[in-house]
């Protein structure tokens, strides 16, 4: 079988049983993309799949073949830092680290899907959604941080959707309320 | 996880007829099958991968439906701008269930066909009628707090885990399937899902090797649109108790009504009753608290699963106020 993973072609024969995480880990030696459920529950092993954010857990290989695959390895270099990368570092978004490649890649994602006007659960207009502390709290949802570094996880990914990182959205919505009640 | 044999299907009518066999199943988004393989309490022989086949499509229809290609992604599906234009109840659905990285891979075809989360279901050392016909149902008097109290048996009280699903029960939609003999049927979802009965491990109109190739819509029905879910965490979490329902009010009065219910039974759940206590009247709490009781006369819980009829009550009166309700 041939698989395009990072812009590479990697040939292997695994087991026709072989998740697609199995094969980065196991057979391609790619161990960015981590196994914590392995049930699409944790979202440690969320990789592109032709650019959208899948579970890789929950996928066969032999299914994607001719799929451009992108793992946290291929998202950027030491040297250069993927800006999502460079923003959980900037704001410390992670504790013992093992959820951080799912956290990341899913975060790649998920901005795409967010440019593309894409409404999620808690967005008042379907037809015009943005992002929001709220927003990305749901829209991040299947990748689960058994340290709980969500705050600052919340905090990189603003950085990078250009929200900045001083405004609150909980904060915000109590001074208003608090303004209502005052007037 | 099993051995099985691979095929990936080229056309829906190979698709069908490689699939003819015992043992056989489809596979495209595989979201829940997998995991299903994984503990097997599936263990198909034969996996034919669909995911191939021009089926991906949303098109409008003369008769100003929509028809739906069973491939297209959850995500795709949600963000499709003539369903959230027309169909919103359904846009709300599938964003309220499952997480982003599901819902991109996950099918429309395929989230029909979801099997139930019931805890025994997915515990092969418990007795599971549905997992093994004949072996007996540990939910019954086991923690069954997210399980059926309306249409259930002896045999089974396991609940239908969709959203999409309640939100296409409402919307009435079609079924478009493909025989392994090349015929074509159009199943109404009204008839597309079984109730458990004797039967639990049997949960749709499907035969052996039969594809879902589309879902249709019929034009878009007027009145304001509402998906409301009562889960036990505010996100990616199945449904305790959810409403869709698409209601419109002339002169003062509710000229037309669609409601369906999910977490409340082995299908998608629709009742005329609670329908027709609400066509012709004005909506107040009184009218609202009768469809309550219409939906709910025969709803019966098992112990731990016996708030879901209360909770029940105060959603769909909660979501007739929203749906009637001063914009």
């Amino acid at each position: 079988m041939q698989f395009m993973i990072n812009g590479n072609r990697y040939e292997a024969e695994p087991d026709i049983r072989t998740t697609v995480l199995d094969l980065l880990r196991e057979h391609l030696g790619l161990t960015g993309s981590k196994k914590g459920c392995d049930h699409g529950q944790c979202g440690a092993c969320t990789v592109l799949i032709n650019g959208r954010r899948v579970n890789s857990c929950l996928t066969l290989a032999v299914m994607h073949q001719d799929d451009q695959i992108t793992t946290i390895e291929g998202l950027g270099s030491p040297e250069q830092l993927h800006p999502v990368q460079a923003a959980f570092l900037h704001h410390d978004g992670y504790q013992c680290g093992y959820c951080t490649p799912g956290q990341i890649v899913s975060a790649v994602g998920m901005l795409d899907e967010a440019a593309k006007g894409w409404a999620s659960h808690v967005s008042t207009d379907l037809a015009e959604a943005g992002l929001s502390n709220s927003e990305i709290s749901e829209r991040m949802s299947g990748n689960l941080c058994r340290c709980a570094a969500y705050p600052n996880i919340i905090d990189a990914i603003r950085e990078v959707a250009g929200l900045g990182t001083e405004v609150d959205d909980v904060a915000d919505h109590m001074r208003a309320q608090s303004q209502k009640v005052d007037s | 996880m099993k051995l099985f044999e691979y095929v990936r299907a080229a056309s829906p009518e190979g698709a069908a007829q490689a699939a003819a066999v015992d043992g056989a199943k489809f596979i495209a988004g595989g979201t829940n099958l997998l995991v299903l393989m994984k503990l097997q309490i599936e263990a198909p022989e034969k996996l034919v991968d669909i995911t191939r086949l021009d089926l991906n499509q949303i098109d409008k229809r003369e008769d100003g439906g929509l028809t739906i290609g069973a491939l297209v992604p959850n995500s795709d599906l949600a963000a499709d701008p003539s369903v959230v234009e027309s169909y919103p109840v359904l846009s709300r659905a599938l964003l309220a269930g499952a997480s982003g990285q599901l819902r991109n891979k996950a099918t429309t075809g395929g989230n029909l066909l979801q099997r139930t989360r019931c805890y025994y279901f997915y515990d092969t050392a418990a007795a599971c009628n549905k997992r093994e016909p004949g072996s007996g149902c540990s939910a019954i008097d086991g923690f069954n707090r997210i399980l059926a109290v309306l249409g259930t048996s002896p045999h089974c009280i396991a609940t239908h885990p969709s959203d999409m699903a309640v939100a296409l029960r409402a919307l009435d939609a079609v079924i478009v399937t493909l025989r392994t003999d090349g015929d074509r049927r159009r199943i109404p979802i009204g008839e597309f899902y079984r109730l458990p009965g004797d039967t639990p491990q049997i949960e749709t109109a499907l035969e052996t090797g039969e594809l879902i190739t589309a879902i249709e819509l019929p034009a878009p029905p007027a009145g304001r649109h509402l998906y409301r879910k009562v889960r036990d965490r505010a996100s990616y979490a199945f449904a305790l108790v959810s409403v869709a329902g698409v209601v419109s009010v002339e002169d003062g009065r509710m000229a037309s009504a669609a409601l369906a219910f999910g977490g409340l039974a082995h299908m998608p759940w629709r009742d005329p009753a609670v329908e027709n206590a609400l066509i012709g009247e004005r909506p107040s709490d009184a009218v609202f608290a009768a469809a309550a009781d219409a939906l709910l006369r025969d709803a019966k819980g098992f112990g731990s699963n016996d708030f879901k009829i209360p909770l029940a009550r105060r959603t769909l009166i909660a979501s007739l106020r929203e749906l009637t309700g001063e914009a």
